[in-house]
């Protein structure tokens, strides 16, 4: 078993742990929202194309290699040194121009009761957004 | 303090950066249905929002665009006067700080009665302006943070802290993967000798970025 951490969740998924996360399409489309399909990794209307000649490093039947089309946009990820765990999010690039496009990243987070909020619940009012910390 | 602009028009979201849940639940106010109390264990918003420190604030406004991005809440950078024979601050410079709070709380209420009209709202040119660079490198340490913060929780100590020490060095100028991950005192502070060791290293770096606000130098 394999646990794939996003911003977004945790999902746990049935690959083996390693060098890098070999996910089914299925389980690759679960725990990342990015499918496999015939114009490459693909995700909203956005599409990365296999690199041709390299298929193999990132397709195998069933299987695809999440990290590596992960490094292949550009995007963070981190693992555990088993490889059991893996954290996907997204690069500078993308955090800047959607900060510069000023639409406030939606996000959601747990109140202390546990029950679930999100940013875009509060449309329609003004927000101060504020942080602190016990520490 | 809000509760004369708190309405239908306005809300606070308070968001904890505690990876410890009960370490923030006693800081937790009184239910005020006007004030939105969230936890962010992963310190998710220092990645969406690239902040690097509490408190840091946002505007948003009713359409969900930002009008001031992430920035100092409200806080002035005194660290260094702080008297250790004494204590505390030094009165002259908590006098100092309270100004700039009562300067920015009554901007951001300002804010919360006039909107888009208030002069301490940035226009788009401006907010774009100041909307901080985030480079791979704190990208990268945001990542590890939330790896390391998942493998903490499942007992996984040691591999968690390498994977923060890597977060420290990749973004060194983020306090809250510092403070979050360093040693704590009685009562939980992190304000042992690593971190005023860090303070007194910052030379002409702020500890609390300075403001772009009226009123505030």
């Amino acid at each position: 078993m394999v646990t794939v951490l996003t911003e977004t969740g945790e999902t746990r998924v049935s690959g083996e742990a390693g060098e890098a996360l070999w996910l089914s399409r299925d389980e690759a489309g679960s725990a990342t929202g990015w499918l496999m399909k015939p114009e490459g990794f693909c995700k909203d209307d956005v599409c990365v194309p296999t690199p041709a000649g390299k298929e193999g490093d990132y397709i195998d039947g069933d299987k695809v290699n999440v990290s590596a089309f992960w490094t292949l946009m550009g995007k963070p990820a981190a693992t555990s040194e088993q490889g059991d765990v893996w954290c996907l999010s997204e690069g500078a690039q993308m955090r800047n121009d959607a900060l510069l496009s000023l639409q406030a990243p939606d996000f959601t987070l747990p109140d202390f009761d546990g029950k679930l909020h999100s940013l875009s619940d509060f449309r329609r009012k003004r927000v101060l957004l504020i942080t602190w910390a016990s520490w | 303090m809000f509760e004369s602009v708190a309405d239908e028009d306005f809300v606070i979201v308070s968001v904890a950066m505690d990876a410890d849940i009960e370490a923030a639940r006693p800081w937790v106010a009184e239910a005020n249905p006007s004030f939105v109390t969230l936890i962010d264990q992963n310190h998710l918003l220092s990645s969406l929002y690239n902040m690097v420190n509490v408190p840091q604030a946002v505007w948003i406004d009713e359409r969900g665009r930002v009008v001031r991005p992430t920035e100092t809440g409200g806080s002035l950078d005194i660290l260094r006067e702080f008297d250790f024979d004494a204590g505390g601050f030094k009165p002259e410079a908590q006098e100092r700080a309270q100004v700039v709070k009562s300067t920015y709380f009554d901007a951001v209420k300002d804010w919360a009665v006039n909107g888009s009209d208030s002069q301490f709202a940035f226009d788009p040119a401006q907010a774009k302006a100041h909307v901080p660079a985030m480079t791979d490198d704190m990208s990268l340490a945001h990542v590890k943070f939330q790896l390391g913060q998942y493998l903490a929780r499942q007992g996984r100590a040691e591999e968690a802290d390498a994977l923060f020490a890597q977060c420290r060095e990749l973004h060194p100028d983020s306090w809250n993967i510092f403070r979050e991950t360093t040693e704590r005192m009685e009562g939980g502070i992190a304000a042992g000798e690593e971190f005023w060791g860090k303070v007194m290293s910052l030379g002409d770096k702020e500890y609390y970025a300075s403001i772009d606000m009226q009123g505030i130098a």
